[in-house]
């Protein structure tokens, strides 16, 4: 996380929708995921629609597929809940390839496959399109509560402070000949984590208390005129807007 | 990344309980925002900062319950213990929002959900059960350390029963209750076990180097015996 710009799921290049400022695709990506989830489960034709709507997205974002395939398996825990869903679920039965599945599990299968993926891959859109400055500078420009901004701001630069930390001692435990492994040994453990605590707490007040001293009053400053225009907002209102109508027809028809 | 999703993600639970909670969570965390403004001082702020980034660091310790529903450690009480807590329920609402925005863990949609049952249910658990403990408990590294053991196990298995009453209210397919409530219990008392030993080892050292840093022992410094302020070499007993 190179000096808090970057995260694991950023996808570090240009685009149309790395440029679009962070407050537009929040709230852009907050209503399709909206739209997607009020859907009734039946209308299989307009999560083909919501589907459709995000390939253009990946499009419009230079991300290649391969790269969201493989970070949206984070989901994995839930395709397994809707694999057991039509085992265990209630209701009228139909048998299928010799197995006796139930109506109710298959749609809530369905239901949990379809929302829960579509909600991951633009999920996943927003967080590759967008660093986490730029997106706690978009909480702070939707008003997001100053304190939840200085918290998260906090918490993303102590993440790297930690985890600096944590790799320090360890190399100091092996030079020194020691590496505990087994549960006897697991007091070493429990003293690291209490000294990794206390000292990243430390490290971490020094940078504050200069941050302090430099004039800082809760809030980063924010770069001047930089906030989304009107033609931002209407050119990011396409996504919801679309999902919106598709699922109005799908509904009406 | 090689991390899987922990929290409820879109379509788990129908859209109507989900603004229901949504709404509740949000009317909390505006209580919370108004009187953790108070508390948010030069030594809370960067402290809030660094229980959420451990919070976030040990919510990547995650064990599979059911298929689909995995447990992970919550860290409401370790929050509490340290920040107090109302900025404590924010710490978590923090960590479970950037989670959803930068990690697509939960979804948007559940984020209410997650909120409540981990942010709020879990922290409000946890900080009851660490106001009464202290009353008891000696006010001293080992009686925070067991107090913050206490009621990590407590809240957590708690916070869990709460998504077992969010899927009897609108979970989006039949599924037998009881079964669920047993095995989310019953996984999150061995959760819960675990966070209590990662809780109670921080907050006792915490508490043995730096005592002024521990919000539940504020409110006893006048009248607790001055806690020696050495490092200790180890720390004992709790582990």
């Amino acid at each position: 996380m190179g000096a808090g710009h970057a995260h694991p799921l950023h996808l570090d290049h240009d685009s149309r929708l790395h440029r679009l400022p962070a407050e537009v695709k929040i709230v852009a990506t907050l209503l399709f995921t909206i739209v997607v989830v009020i859907t009734p489960r039946e209308k299989f034709i307009a999560f083909a629609g919501y589907a459709l709507l995000l390939v253009g997205v990946v499009v419009l974002a230079k991300v290649p597929p391969l790269w969201l395939a493989k970070r949206a398996t984070i989901e994995l825990p839930f395709v397994l809940l809707a694999i057991a869903l039509p085992f265990a679920g209630h209701g009228e039965r139909v048998d299928w390839l010799g197995m006796s599945l139930s109506i109710d599990g298959l749609h809530g299968a369905w239901n949990i496959f379809a929302k829960g993926t579509l909600g991951v891959l633009a999920s996943l859109l927003l967080a590759a399109t967008t660093t986490a400055r730029d997106l706690l500078l978009g909480l702070d420009r939707l008003r997001c509560p100053q304190v939840f901004t200085q918290i998260a701001t906090f918490m993303l630069r102590y993440l790297d402070i930690l985890a600096d930390d944590a790799r320090r001692m360890r190399v100091a435990r092996l030079s020194r000949g020691y590496d505990p492994r087994f549960l006897w040994q697991v007091k070493a453990f429990a003293v690291g984590v209490g000294a990794l605590f206390i000292r990243s707490y430390e490290r971490g007040e020094r940078v504050y208390l200069a941050m302090v001293a430099r004039g800082y009053s809760g809030r980063l400053p924010r770069p001047e005129g930089a906030g989304a225009t009107t033609a931002d907002w209407v050119r990011s209102a396409t996504l919801p807007i679309a999902a919106g109508a598709i699922a109005l027809v799908a509904v009406l028809a | 990344m090689n991390g899987v999703a922990m929290h409820i993600a879109n379509g788990i639970v129908n859209a109507q309980v989900s603004a229901i909670f949504a709404a509740v969570a949000a009317a909390a965390l505006a209580i919370c925002v108004w009187r953790g403004r108070a508390d948010l001082d030069d030594r809370l702020a960067p402290m809030a900062g660094l229980v959420a980034a451990f919070i976030f660091a040990v919510q990547m310790l995650n064990f599979q319950v059911l298929p689909g529903v995995s447990g992970h450690l919550l860290g409401g009480t370790l929050a509490v213990v340290l920040v107090g807590p109302w900025v404590g329920a924010l710490c978590v609402s923090t960590v479970l929002i950037i989670q959803c925005l930068l990690f697509a863990d939960g979804g948007l949609t559940a984020l209410g959900l997650n909120i409540t049952n981990m942010a709020l249910v879990g922290t409000a658990a946890g900080y009851l059960l660490v106001a009464g403990l202290l009353r008891i408990l000696p006010k001293t590294p080992r009686g925070v350390a067991i107090t913050a053991f206490v009621a990590s196990v407590v809240s957590v298995v708690i916070a869990s029963q709460m998504f077992v009453i969010e899927y009897a209210l609108g979970g989006t397919t039949e599924l037998n209750l009881t079964t669920i409530a047993g095995t989310m219990a019953g996984a999150h008392v061995l959760i819960g076990i675990g966070e209590g030993l990662i809780a109670a080892v921080t907050v006792a050292t915490v508490a043995r180097v730096r005592p002024d840093l521990v919000y539940a022992l504020r409110r006893f410094r006048k009248t607790a015996s001055p806690v020696p302020a050495v490092p200790a070499p180890a720390v004992g007993g709790v582990a």
